[in-house]
């Protein structure tokens, strides 16, 4: 690099710090004016840090879920969600623990009662040794985030309560988000190829074979999703290992969802065939495939990705649904849906209300999406006001 | 105008017939035939059953022959004497159950649908016209839950309020002594005052995407120079909003009617299962989970094919209210 150039590049650098904000606008790159615009909706931007921390959590489930989801244990059947104290009955601080639970049993309706049991404390430590796994296939180990290092049999602690096989239900919920989570991901990514392709060809094509392709559509969205999800993956034969079960169920439910993709795909396409940039690449001579990469791709990239992000909700609940009919994945997997069977059923409900809580992760990640998808909607088309 | 609805009918043969073949094809996708499972269900239970009225049923579903010659032998069949095969389960023909039910789907659903436009569409002008107020602020927040949360999930949580505060099983649409009663008219009134709870949880869930809708059209529609012009002539304002813009901002949502349906009646399944409703829902999934494929088959067929009618009424509505519609299509 001259020292000539560096001088410019300098002196543009000052230019840009010596620009008020609203002159900034005119010198700043389109990334950067979709960040700012992003960056204005609050609830984008909150939601994008909640499904940062859910997918952490997924990934890492073996670690911070303090046991084992299968680890059960009779002593804890439907116990409470168990409260963390700082101050003991004489106010001296402890740092966060809990108190043992004393079981006994309701005389009349014999459903197990606990209470806390003020001489038995648990000190909460973090990075304690616990139950052993593997960490992603790779190595084996046994520290956990958090727990209080006590048997599981004897004291354990239950952040959202435990099922009526005592199993903690914090650590399930954990779990279920890998398979929740990633499969809205992974079905939102196979619609997001059959979109691409037919909507692309449906786009640049036109006529003929685009009327075929809308009539298509049309069709797919007027038969009822959940009747047509239930006929196809009740077929699913049920010795088929949980992975191959859960590859089908998102093939079923991206078989669907792609419509939508599609019509945006099309739709993009044919508004900036028309633009004039994508003229004035084309009288300077840029070949074909160059006009679509360098020019349409960059211009629609974003409201692709903003239409993908609006539709995952829609796989992560339609799995949901499925899986608590009992036609999605069932018992051996752990997915938010599986975990909800639980509540299908009126007396475990009333006997833990605690088994509703995936349905609070479901809503909070549908949520989440949909706020992001919102922001990210806007942010796509920077220039509009 | 008659041209478009024939039109609209032709596209609808080839929509029916794929939708045909699916339902076909759910009934063929487990392992076996109907009448193998039919059979040994029978034997299960230590009934037998002769050959020759086997080689009967063979013969009258063509079960021995290709599965081109089943689906037309199903197909006329349907058409021909509405017959849609024997539930093994119930060993009942499946048309008995079907209309059972079927009724009380469309029943319901038409009802949600009514009962969504009725909140909906007053809630999106009166959150459009007072945009920034209190209302305005608890509207979009009770609508972005019900985008947020599905259904059946609404479902559970009132049942469990009803059981923990109430101490009631809210759960079916009628009350005890009601199950098997003959209908009268305190039947009709038990079921009145039991059906609004599946209906406004049904009713929430599309109305959220409504109100959106809706009130960004009209928001779009309110800043236009034709509304001011009708203001600056002294038109009265609630005139004006209900005669010009919301008219203008709803045609969007009308043409996406037929979606709606076809929403409801999955929504429907969901919510149904749990609240324990006797419609089409809990008996798809209750032949679908027992492998009554004749059953399962026919009610995804009924189901899609009146979901594909709907819209076409729909389509036709919405071309005598917007002749732009006509010239279009």
């Amino acid at each position: 690099m001259s020292s000539q150039q560096a001088r410019e590049i300098s002196i543009a650098n000052e230019l840009d710090e010596s620009l008020n904000p609203s002159e900034q606008a005119y010198v700043a790159p389109q990334w950067k004016l979709m960040y700012w615009k992003f960056r204005k909706h609050r609830m984008a931007v909150v939601s994008l840090f909640i499904l940062i921390l859910f997918y952490i959590g997924a990934a890492f489930c073996e670690f911070i879920a303090p046991y084992d989801p299968e680890a059960f244990s009779t002593n804890f059947v439907a116990a409470p969600p168990t409260r963390i104290h700082f101050f003991d009955d004489h106010g001296t601080f402890r740092g966060p623990f809990v108190y043992g639970y004393k079981r006994e049993r309701d005389p009349e309706t014999l459903r197990p009662l606990y209470t806390e049991d003020k001489a038995l404390i648990y000190p909460i430590g973090f990075f304690v040794r616990g139950s052993e796994y593997k960490m992603w296939g790779l190595f084996n180990t046994n520290i956990h985030l958090f727990g209080i290092g006590a048997k599981p049999d004897e004291q354990g602690v239950f952040l959202l309560g435990a099922d009526r096989l005592g199993r903690d239900l914090f650590s399930r919920i954990i779990y279920g988000s890998r398979i929740s989570l990633s499969i809205g991901l992974v079905g939102v990514f196979l619609s997001l190829i059959l979109g691409i392709i037919l909507g692309g060809i449906s786009g640049y094509y036109g006529g003929f074979v685009d009327n075929i392709i809308q009539r298509i559509i049309e069709f797919i969205r007027s038969i009822p999703s959940i009747p047509l999800w239930m006929g196809l993956s009740a077929a699913l034969p049920a010795n088929w290992p949980v992975v191959r079960v859960y590859f089908a169920i998102t093939v079923i439910l991206s078989l669907i969802s792609w419509t939508g993709l599609a019509r945006v795909v099309r739709g993009r396409f044919l508004a900036l065939r028309e633009e004039d940039f994508v003229l004035a690449a084309r009288l300077v001579g840029s070949s074909e495939m160059r006009v679509i990469l360098r020019h349409m791709v960059p211009s629609f990239l974003s409201y692709i990705i903003a239409s993908l992000t609006l539709s995952i909700p829609g796989v992560i609940l339609a799995e949901t649904g499925l899986s608590f009919l009992g036609l999605g994945l069932r018992a051996p997997a752990i997915s938010w849906g599986v975990l909800l069977q639980e509540a299908q059923n009126l007396r475990s409900v009333a006997l833990a209300p605690w088994v509703l809580l995936p349905g609070v992760a479901v809503v909070t990640s549908i949520l989440a999406f949909n706020f992001l998808g919102d922001g990210l909607r806007d942010a796509a088309d920077p220039y509009s006001r | 105008m008659a041209k478009y609805i024939l039109k609209r009918i032709l596209y609808m043969i080839p929509t029916l017939f794929v939708i045909s073949i699916i339902s076909f094809a759910i009934i063929q996708l487990p392992p076996g035939d109907f009448l193998t499972s039919y059979v040994a269900t029978l034997r299960q239970q230590g009934e037998d059953i002769d050959a020759t009225a086997i080689k009967a049923l063979e013969e009258q579903y063509g079960l021995n022959q290709p599965i081109y010659v089943q689906y037309g032998k199903w197909m006329r069949n349907i058409l021909l004497y509405g017959d849609f095969g024997l539930s093994f389960e119930w060993r009942r023909p499946v048309k008995d159950l079907i209309w059972e039910r079927i009724g009380l789907t469309v029943f319901i659903s038409l009802l949600t649908i009514l009962v969504t436009w009725i909140i909906s569409i007053p809630a999106a002008v009166y959150v459009a016209t007072h945009q920034y107020s209190f209302l305005d602020y608890l509207i979009s927040f009770i609508s972005f839950v019900g985008l947020g949360t599905p259904g059946f999930l609404i479902a559970l949580v009132y049942l469990w309020i009803m059981l923990s505060v109430f101490g009631v099983n809210a759960a079916g649409l009628f009350s005890e002594q009601y199950i098997n009663a003959p209908w009268n008219w305190d039947k009709i009134v038990d079921m009145m005052s039991r059906i609004w709870a599946p209906v406004l949880i049904l009713a929430l869930d599309n109305t959220a995407g409504i109100i959106r809708t809706v009130r960004a059209n009209l928001l779009d529609e309110l800043n236009k120079p034709y509304v001011e012009t009708a203001r600056a002539k002294g038109l009265k304002e609630r005139i004006l909003i209900w005669k010009y813009p919301v008219r203008v901002a709803l045609n969007p949502f009308f043409s996406t009617v037929g979606w709606t349906l076809a929403a409801l009646v999955s929504g429907e399944t969901l919510v149904a299962v749990v609240l324990n409703i006797q419609t089409s829902g809990p008996l798809l999934l209750r032949a679908l989970t027992s492998q009554d494929m004749y059953l399962a088959g026919a009610f995804v067929l009924l189901l899609s094919a009146l979901t594909v009618l709907g819209t076409l009424i729909s389509d036709i509505l919405l071309a005598i209210a917007d002749p732009r519609i006509r010239l279009e299509g």
